[in-house]
């Protein structure tokens, strides 16, 4: 192993870790003001902000981890070239959707709120597990990342847990809701757990998290909390993915369309 | 979405350890365990509390504005019931 490759690799998986954090925010941030009530408006906007924290601190290390443009792979994402140094907002608003590596159950519109609820459940348990594993990471500054992390997806999982069970245990209309989302949703969960070859050696030197290896304990937490909210989980053979190697479904470009209109009309704009 | 409004809570904030709940404001939310949940997003997100109580507003029974007179009205001419009232005889150490 190169240092070359390992910086590659750690910047590449900062990303994933990133744009997972940030695609996540951005999709809880569209119910502001629109949820069904003012106290779960900004519970919503809470979690979201949660996330773009994350995301921020992920991104800022991933800008420091590589000086230079991202290298091209032959079957990862498109290399992303910038003339001038990166940083946390140059890699959130100046990338297109074939550069962000995020997973596509991020990146799915709302729905409803049966579907953004069960959306939060099936990633914020992904989620914790992640940083509860990289809180002990070879990286310290991965490892400090994730150790405040954790607590907040604890309560993301929480939050979703309440809510998955009281729809899907709830009035006939919200079960069916809940299970219609949960239909739509589970086939893209099979990407959170796809091996990545490009992490071998992050993961053999202890810096990042294997994903097959959070397979088990996520289905131990998920499938008690659907078993509890009378929810069955789909019977499918349908396995999307590839959004860690930058393919996405067409939704990520609109979104990143509306995230970023405002830092390429006015470069560096603040407030 | 229902039509029908969710029930209404009071929440209370205990703001350190020693000192007690004290009443922050209100929320609507489904059930307890949801209230509780809203309460820490709405009344502690700037590090208020270190507890939070939650209990419906429908179980408070309170005193009415119109009885302030005949609750409160009549303790303010019983001065003998502030300790300060009495003197205390110099030389008495524990009273």
């Amino acid at each position: 192993m190169t240092a070359t490759t390992q910086a590659t690799g750690l910047f590449d998986y900062l990303l994933a870790l990133g744009d997972d954090a940030l695609v996540t925010g951005q999709r809880l941030g569209e119910w502001y003001a629109s949820a069904p009530g003012m106290e779960e408006d900004i519970a919503l906007a809470n979690i979201a902000l949660d996330q773009v924290g994350a995301a921020r601190l992920l991104l800022s290390y991933a800008a420091e981890a590589s000086a230079t443009a991202m290298p091209a792979r032959a079957d990862g994402p498109l290399p992303f070239v910038h003339d001038g140094p990166l940083d946390e907002d140059v890699l959130a608003y100046l990338r297109d959707d074939r550069q962000y590596r995020n997973v596509q159950l991020a990146e799915l519109p709302n729905g409803d709120f049966a579907h953004t609820i069960v959306r939060l459940l099936l990633l914020s348990a992904y989620q914790k597990l992640r940083y509860d594993t990289l809180a002990g990471s070879a990286d310290a500054r991965i490892a400090g990342i994730a150790g405040k992390a954790r607590k907040e997806s604890a309560y993301h999982l929480d939050h979703a847990t309440v809510w998955t069970v009281r729809l899907g245990d709830g009035t006939d209309e919200s079960h069916a809701r809940t299970q219609a989302a949960l239909d739509a949703l589970w086939p893209y969960t099979t990407e959170l757990f796809a091996p990545d070859p490009q992490l071998a050696d992050l993961t053999e030197a202890g810096v990042a998290v294997d994903p097959p290896s959070l397979r088990e304990s996520w289905t131990a937490v998920v499938e008690p909390v659907l078993a509890e909210a009378t929810l069955t989980v789909p019977d499918t053979a349908w396995t999307p993915g590839g959004g860690r190697r930058g393919m996405h479904t067409e939704h990520l470009s609109f979104l990143l369309a509306e995230m970023q209109s405002l830092y390429r009309a006015h470069p560096g704009a603040s407030w | 979405m229902s039509t029908q409004p969710e029930p209404l809570w009071e929440v209370f904030v205990r703001p350190r350890r020693g000192l007690s709940h004290t009443h922050v404001g209100s929320l609507h939310a489904p059930d307890a365990t949801i209230a509780l949940r809203h309460a820490r997003d709405l009344y502690t997100r700037r590090q208020e509390g270190v507890s939070i109580w939650v209990t419906p507003a429908a179980q408070i029974t309170a005193s009415s504005p119109d009885e302030k007179d005949a609750f409160f009205e009549p303790a303010a001419d019983k001065v003998y019931r502030h300790p300060t009232f009495y003197d205390v005889p110099d030389g008495v150490a524990h009273l």
